[in-house]
């Protein structure tokens, strides 16, 4: 989230889109109740009526998939009805940025597209630069080539007819949500989206978000209280998992994972190390350097030297071009690529879409650890409906590990906020905690290469495992303060900067601190500031006793505990706040002994306003959206995979022939795999319904914890497809009764729930029917309660993220 | 009137269940086998195990979009409740009403009691028979709990802020202040139970969209009757539904 879960109540109109909140964030959800209670206004847009549409103002039907028309038809008419916050959209966004010639939009791509390797040539969608390299503006709006102008044209195509005849949304309900929405446009208004998988999850995934980062900054949301583009993290700690970059793509602190051809740290660093000409842009990755070798400092201590690039060298890197997501390595496993797989925490059996590959290409495997609480389908996949034990050679090892409440450690929220939590209860019988068994397995690990080398057998490149700084115990038990520790990091030597002195050990302030020449480390930059000589951060507790919710002593959140980033953009040219109501940061000229400074919220960046009180631009000041190179909100988004505006392409498993939208029907850049089990059917008379997978708020994840649980398992106690009564008619399906629904992939036996929630869409004149199972389920237990709906879903996902579209996919529903 | 009660705000719901399950871990209630009979709302009714339900309705609104209520539904631990008084006639101290809380409670001595009058005594269909014992149980008002000056689970749990506990004066207040809230968001807007219940339900529509016990007009010309009535064999739930229905009837 660019805001927190507690501003939310700040919002004067909060939309509920791509997300179930009342549903799978219940706690959160009354942070959403508080708005209302003000006076808020709730917007629920679903492809069906849910517990969140429950309790909202207004609830508007679309079909999965759709929802960059809808979008797109939201920016129509923001920006034919004048809504947008002026004054913040020329100043503050790239609006104003002159675009190259070439670039360009026809019928569907954009230009600088490559049909052989499906790919665009982004270069083609530059900026224009003057002499020094800074963007060319008409902070007028007016030039034809101009961000602003470019945006109208691209989106005068999302009339009310076509975003109507795609999404399946009436033209009165569409004008509703977008004259409710727009209001916020108004300066003094704030308003929210709340989003998640309904919006990740999709081959246009990561459009959907820009889209409405798009809406955000032409109304001046974003920066303000009550605004915000915000991620409702589907779990509670994925935002942690996230920023320490579990993922293949990014290190710690969103560095990017080293390519096969970025050879040396030098070349790295360069290649990854925007820079800018412009003296009013802050352009904070420019200290990219700093960051990525505090963190190669973190990981290999002393044996780290600028002679040694750092260590940098022992780390692995991605083959270019190559992509190693979840969806690649499942097909790499499926392929035989390789033979050893930790399963740590998470059920890939029933988690990842296209279940049966997932589960057969396990039986690829010599081995495989399951690291988990209970028994699930990816411990037991060799004993799962249709394997034959005898056929398969994986060895499984099943690790029982503690759950969250048996360890110490910290969680990270949507909102970036860290908190500490203690252990409460000791895990049962041989159940240890993860920091225990990763110490335990790479002291072994180590001890085996040791044991290698020193028979002189040929130990093949020891450096990472010998080199590798492994400090993280107490009494030989694994400590979760010397971890938080690291990522916070270190000064190594004694040294003084900006005038203040620091002595080899002591712990690293801020980030703003961190060097580049290997003085400090720090195992995640962003978290620089959270275990500090004051403390640990993560475990304040004290709650404010006034104010808009930033509880700046409760927890801590990165970066420096800033809670509304992009909050210098809440403030006008003077430093004024735009809403005197709900201030985030506002600055005052007699603080600091008359030095001014501002007041509020951790401000994003200190720099003084962007004018004088006599109205001249203050050289020290900086622009408000500090990680971009050019200082801008991103209007024209020129860095993604699939263009610099979204647009409106059809899942890659849909319902309809044509998209009104171009002659392009699905996201030209979206992955799709070669095995057999890779099938994908559209516009199939066999698979004429639109499925989608969801959550309710009883069961967790893919129910390894709740499915055990006696009570939740009463209230939820099988898998079930909800569809409309029209639907049900259609098929002679009772309420209650159970059915099978199949996909080109796989099928699951489910029981109908016949409900008025979902209504059949007109969709291009024609009727079209949506189906949506909860993916809570798995055959392991309980017996007849169903197994994984991932079982139907496609392997394709976002082209940025390769997110799995399991959102919009094609199946059928039969009775049994 | 002093004593506790209950306040729910059924426009803060969002039927989570969470009230429902911290009921049974509170309890140390077994769940039960239940199967997906078509409906979110599980178990399907109250039961000896299942002191608190939340039910579900479904139905299109008059904006031509879907409406879905969430409605929990559990002992409204009544000033005087009929159930007591049935009980009263053959096991004395069998139903008893706890003097700091005003919570009425079942005892084991129940076991000896007409279980099946003593539910249909209840406007509301609340009481239930162990099968095969003849114990009788329901939700408790988490006395132990209330009188150690802690709230009870299920309030303790709610998310939303839609269920309040407190003092029986407070809680009428607070019903009535959320009514006054609510009115322009919803005109058909009712508080029910403050005359003669610790429990008070905030509703957004008429109380038969909700559930059929949702109301029970409780005329003292009902209560006179309900003893002649038994005599005939009619349950007061038999008469609860006809006065509802030809309440609607009477417009």
């Amino acid at each position: 989230m660019t805001n927190h879960w507690i501003d939310i109540r700040n919002s004067d109109c909060i939309l509920i889109m791509g997300s179930n909140a009342a549903e799978n964030h219940p706690v959160s959800f009354k942070w959403v109740t508080e708005a209302m209670k003000k006076g808020g206004k709730l917007i629920s847009v679903d492809p069906r009526f849910t517990r969140s549409s429950s309790k909202a103002d207004f609830y508007a039907p679309l079909r999965s998939g759709t929802d960059i028309a809808f979008l797109g038809g939201m920016i129509k008419y923001i920006l034919d009805n004048d809504k947008y916050f002026k004054e913040y959209v020329a100043q503050y966004t790239n609006a104003s940025f002159i675009v190259s010639d070439s670039y360009s939009f026809h019928d569907g791509l954009f230009s600088g597209y490559d049909p052989a390797t499906h790919k665009y040539d982004k270069s083609k969608w530059a900026f224009v630069k003057d002499a020094d390299g800074i963007p060319k503006k008409d902070t007028t709006l007016q030039n034809p080539r101009c961000v602003f102008q470019l945006l109208k044209v691209h989106y005068s195509r999302y009339d009310l007819d076509k975003v109507s005849g795609v999404t399946g949304t009436s033209k009165q309900d569409l004008l509703k949500v977008y004259e409710m929405y727009s209001a916020t446009g108004e300066k003094g208004k704030a308003g929210t989206i709340m989003y998640a998988m309904g919006w990740t999850q999709h081959t246009v995934g990561v459009q959907n978000i820009r889209c409405m980062a798009m809406i955000q900054l032409l109304l001046g949301n974003i920066g303000i209280a009550g605004g915000g583009v915000n991620a409702l993290r589907g779990e509670s700690n994925v935002q942690g998992s996230t920023d320490h970059c579990i993922l293949y793509h990014i290190w710690p602190g969103y560095l990017k994972t080293p390519k096969a051809s970025d050879a040396t740290l030098a070349v790295y660093n360069k290649k990854y190390t925007p820079v800018t000409h412009d003296p009013l842009s802050a352009n904070w990755w420019g200290n990219y350097p700093k960051y990525s070798v505090s963190l190669l400092k973190s990981f290999f201590g002393e044996k780290a030297t600028a002679a040694n690039d750092f260590g940098y060298s022992w780390l692995p890197k991605l083959d270019d071009g190559k992509s190693y997501s979840w969806l690649d390595l499942f097909d790499a496993m499926y392929r035989k690529e390789f033979t050893g797989f930790f399963a740590w925490g998470q059920n890939p059996a029933c988690s990842g879409a296209n279940a049966n590959k997932t589960r057969n290409a396990m039986a690829n495997l010599d081995w495989l650890v399951n690291v988990n609480i209970f028994d699930n389908e990816t411990g037991s996949f060799w004993k799962g409906p249709g394997m034959d034990p005898r056929k398969i050679k994986t060895e499984v090892f099943f690790l029982p590990c503690a759950v969250s409440v048996e360890k110490e450690g910290s969680i990270t929220n949507s909102g970036r906020w860290m908190q500490w939590r203690y252990q409460a209860a000791n895990p049962p019988g041989e159940a240890r905690s993860d920091g225990d068994m990763m110490i335990d397995l790479f002291r072994k690990i180590k001890w085996l290469y040791k044991r290698d080398v020193k028979k002189g057998k040929a130990a093949v490149f020891t450096e990472p495992i010998f080199n590798l700084k492994w400090d993280y115990t107490t009494n030989g038990i694994y400590d979760p303060h010397k971890v938080a520790k690291e990522i916070n990091g270190y000064f190594l030597k004694d040294v003084t900067i900006k005038d203040k002195t620091f002595k080899k050990g002591d712990l690293v302030p801020s980030f703003a601190f961190l060097q580049a020449d290997g003085s400090t480390s720090s195992a995640n930059w962003l978290y620089c500031n959270s275990y500090t000589g004051n403390g640990n951060m993560a475990a304040r507790r004290k709650r404010e006793k006034s104010g808009i919710g930033l509880n700046l002593e409760w927890s801590w959140c990165w970066p420096v505990n800033r809670r509304i980033i992009y909050n210098r953009a809440s403030v006008d040219l003077y430093g004024k706040p735009w809403d005197s109501e709900r201030p985030v940061i506002q600055w005052d000229a007699n603080a600091k002994g008359g030095a001014g400074g501002w007041v509020g919220d951790v401000p994003d960046g200190g720099w003084p306003p962007m004018l004088k009180p006599d109205g001249t631009i203050n050289p020290k000041t900086k622009y408000p959206f500090i990680m971009k190179p050019e200082g801008h909100g991103r209007i024209f988004g020129p860095g993604l995979a699939d263009g610099p505006f979204p647009e409106h392409y059809e899942a890659l498993e849909c319902p309809v022939e044509k998209n009104l939208f171009s002659s392009q029907l699905i996201n030209p850049t979206a992955p799709t795999y070669s095995t057999s089990e890779d099938v994908y059917r559209t516009c199939d008379p066999r698979y004429p319904i639109v499925g989608t997978t969801y959550r309710v708020s009883e069961h967790w994840q893919t129910g390894v914890m709740t499915r055990w649980q006696p009570w939740l398992l009463e209230t939820q106690p099988q898998l079930f497809v909800e569809m409309s009564n029209e639907l049900a008619a259609l098929k002679g399906i009772k309420n209650g009764e159970k059915v099978i629904v199949e996909s080109a992939r796989g099928k699951v036996e489910a029981v109908a729930v016949v409900t008025l929630r979902f209504h059949p869409f007109n969709i291009q004149g024609s009727v079209v029917h949506q189906v949506g199972l909860p993916y809570h389920y798995g055959w392991v237990h309980p017996k007849g309660g169903g197994d994984s709906a991932n079982l139907l879903t496609p392997s394709t996902g976002d082209p940025n993220t390769r997110i799995p579209e399991t959102k919009a996919f094609m199946v059928n529903v039969r009775k049994i | 009137m002093n004593g506790k009660a209950f306040f729910i705000d059924t426009t803060l719901c969002t039927g989570c269940r969470g009230c429902q399950i911290a009921c049974k871990q509170w309890n140390q209630l077994p769940a039960t086998k239940t199967e997906n009979w078509g409906s979110y709302q599980n178990p399907k009714d109250l039961s000896f195990y299942t002191y608190k339900l939340i039910r579900f309705r479904e139905f299109m609104g008059p904006d031509n979009k879907p409406v879905w209520y969430f409605y929990q539904d559990s002992c409204r631990h009544c000033v005087e409740p009929p159930c007591k008084e049935t009980a009263d006639e053959d096991v004395p101290d069998g139903i008893i009403v706890d003097s700091h809380s005003g919570a009425v409670l079942y005892t084991d001595k129940l076991k000896k009691a007409k279980g099946q009058a003593i539910v249909e005594a209840c406007p509301y269909n609340i009481p239930r028979v162990e099968k095969g014992t003849g114990y009788m149980a329901k939700c408790t008002m988490c006395v132990d709990r209330v009188n150690s000056g802690l709230l009870p689970a299920c309030v303790k749990t709610c998310p939303t802020g839609a269920m309040n506990f407190g003092d029986r004066d407070k809680m009428v207040a607070l019903a009535n202040e959320r009514l006054a809230e609510v009115k322009a968001r919803f005109p058909k807007a009712v508080v029910t139970g403050l005359d003669d219940l610790r429990l008070f339900h905030l509703l957004a529509d008429a109380p038969e969209k909700y559930y059929e016990f949702a109301s029970v007009e409780r005329s003292p010309a009902l209560m006179d009757r309900q003893m002649a009535l038994k005599k005939i064999g009619r349950s007061l739930q038999e008469l609860t539904r006809e006065w509802n229905v030809l309440h609607k009837l009477a417009g």
